[in-house]
C-alpha cells in the first residue's frame, strides 16, 4: 500500500497501523470469507498462502517438540487447537477456489481470470479441461451430427462461444465496509449512488463493488 | 471435510459462522497458573489465578470444559444492557441496533459452556432471544419493501448469523425482481434511457436456439 496514495484511497493513518497491525491469520480469514462470498474467483494470495504455509510448518515441528519437552497435556492440546483452526481456514479458502474452478474452467482459461491463479492452479485447470473435453467428445459430441460438435458452441451458427458456464456477476451480495468508502456508483448510469462511511452493511450487485473488494476496502460476509 | 458448506445452499454453514465467532475476544479468570501461549493467531497469557485476562472465544471454552477457568460475562450480556437493547430494537421499526457482530454464536457459546457463570442465565436467554425475534420481524417487513427499483438493500448493524440465514432469501428475491426488471421480459412503452445501460450489463443472452 503506497502511503501517498492515502487520500486518494480513503484511508485514513488509523486505517493504516490497523492494516500493518493485522495478523496473516486475519489476513487469511478475510481471504477466505471473500473468496467464498464472491461469484467469481479472485486473485490467488500467492505470499499469505506461503507464509501461512511456513507458520504451519514451523508451529507442527513445535508440537512434535513438546512431549521431549515435558509439556504438560493441556498446554500440547491447545497448541493443537491453534494449529487445526489455522489449517481449517487454509485447506476451505484453497478448496473453495478449486470448486470455483470445477465450475468455470472454460471461462477462467480464457479470459484474464487465468492470471488469478497459482502455478498449482493452472495446472489443475488445464487437466480438468482436457479431460472434460476428452469425456464430452468420446460420450456426447462424436454421437451429434456435423455443426454441433463443439464443447463451446451450441451449433455452428453460433457468433460466440455461447455454451460457456460462467460466474454471474449480477449477483447480489453482502458486503461490509472498513473504512469509509465515501460515495459511489452502483451501476452505469449513474442514478443510484450509496454512500459507504464505516461498518456499513449492505446488499449490492457484485458487479457493483467488484473493484472495491480487489482493492481491499469493502469485505465480503 | 466436516463443516465445509454446499456451495450451491449458502455461502457459508453455521458451524463456519461459529468458527469465526470463536475468534471473538473474551475475559477469562483463570484458577491455575500456565505460561504463556504463543500461538499463530497470537499471544495470550501468561496466566495466573484470580487474575483476568483476555483470550480468544475458542481457547476460554476449551480451558473453561476442562475446569480451568470462569468466563466473564461480556457486558454487553448483562440482562440491563440487553433491556435497553430491546427496548430500543421494539421502538426502533427500522434501525437495527448496535450489538456484536457475532452476538447469537457468542451468547449460543456461552449457554452452552459456561451456563454457570452467566447470572440470571434465563433472563439473559428469554433477552438474547426476544431480541432476535424482533430483528428477524424487521427483516421480514423490510423483504416485503424490495421491488423492481431495488439496487441496494442497507443492513446496517446485521450480525453475521442473521446474514447468514436471510443471504438466501433476500439474495434471490433481489435476482428475481431484477429478472424480471428486465426490458427482456417486458416491454416498456417509454424505453428510458436509463435502462438502457442495464441491459448491457446483464451479459449475452443464452437462447437455445430453435430450429
Amino acid at each position: 500500500m503506497e502511503l501517498g496514495s492515502e487520500e486518494g484511497l480513503g484511508i485514513s493513518s488509523e486505517d493504516y497501523d490497523s492494516l500493518i497491525a493485522t495478523t496473516d491469520v486475519e489476513l487469511l480469514k478475510r481471504a477466505w470469507r471473500n473468496e467464498k462470498a464472491s461469484p467469481e474467483i479472485l486473485q490467488f494470495q500467492t505470499s499469505l498462502v506461503q507464509r501461512s504455509r511456513e507458520q504451519i510448518q514451523l508451529m507442527e515441528d513445535t508440537v512434535e517438540e513438546f512431549p521431549k519437552n515435558c509439556t504438560d497435556p493441556l498446554t500440547v492440546s491447545l497448541y493443537q487447537m491453534d494449529l487445526d483452526r489455522m489449517l481449517f481456514v487454509l485447506r476451505s479458502y484453497l478448496r473453495t477456489r478449486l470448486q470455483k474452478i470445477e465450475k468455470y474452467f472454460i471461462h477462467i482459461s480464457k479470459s484474464d481470470l487465468w492470471n488469478r491463479l497459482s502455478d498449482q492452479e493452472q495446472k489443475f485447470a488445464k487437466k480438468c479441461t482436457d479431460y472434460m473435453e476428452k469425456h464430452l467428445q468420446r460420450s456426447v459430441l462424436s454421437h451429434l451430427p456435423y455443426g454441433y460438435q463443439s464443447i463451446l458452441r451450441q451449433s455452428i451458427s453460433s457468433e460466440e462461444d455461447d455454451m460457456v458456464p460462467e460466474p454471474r456477476l449480477d449477483t447480489f451480495v453482502f458486503c461490509k465496509s472498513k473504512g469509509s468508502v465515501g460515495a459511489f456508483q452502483l451501476d452505469d448510469s449513474g442514478d443510484e449512488i450509496v454512500d459507504l462511511v464505516a461498518d456499513d452493511l449492505y446488499v449490492l450487485r457484485y458487479k457493483s463493488i467488484k473493484s472495491l473488494v480487489e482493492s481491499g476496502q469493502i469485505d465480503l460476509v | 471435510m466436516a463443516g465445509q458448506s454446499d456451495p450451491h445452499l449458502s455461502l457459508f454453514s453455521a458451524a463456519e459462522v461459529e468458527f469465526l465467532a470463536e475468534d471473538e475476544m473474551v475475559e477469562i479468570v483463570p484458577n491455575m497458573k500456565m505460561d504463556a501461549l504463543n500461538f499463530i493467531c497470537g499471544d495470550y497469557g501468561p496466566f495466573y489465578p484470580q487474575l483476568t485476562t483476555e483470550v480468544p472465544l475458542w481457547l476460554a471454552v476449551a480451558l473453561k470444559k476442562r475446569g480451568k477457568c470462569t468466563v466473564r460475562l461480556p457486558q454487553w450480556m448483562s440482562v440491563e444492557k440487553l433491556t435497553q437493547v430491546l427496548e430500543a430494537e421494539r421502538d426502533s421499526p427500522r434501525e437495527f441496533q448496535p450489538l456484536p457482530f457475532h452476538y447469537v454464536e457468542i451468547s449460543r457459546l456461552m449457554f452452552d459452556h459456561a451456563r454457570d457463570d452467566i447470572p440470571d442465565m434465563y433472563m439473559v436467554r428469554s433477552l438474547i432471544e426476544d431480541i432476535r425475534n424482533v430483528r428477524f420481524h424487521k427483516v421480514e417487513t423490510g423483504l416485503e419493501t424490495i421491488s423492481a427499483r431495488t439496487h441496494a438493500v442497507k443492513l446496517k448493524n446485521l450480525s453475521a448469523m442473521e446474514v447468514n440465514i436471510v443471504r438466501p432469501f433476500v439474495v434471490r428475491t433481489l435476482q428475481a425482481f431484477y429478472k424480471h426488471d428486465s426490458p427482456q421480459m417486458i416491454q416498456h412503452p417509454d424505453g428510458t434511457a436509463n435502462r438502457q445501460p442495464q441491459v448491457a450489463d446483464r451479459g449475452p443472452r443464452r437462447d437455445l436456439r430453435r430450429r
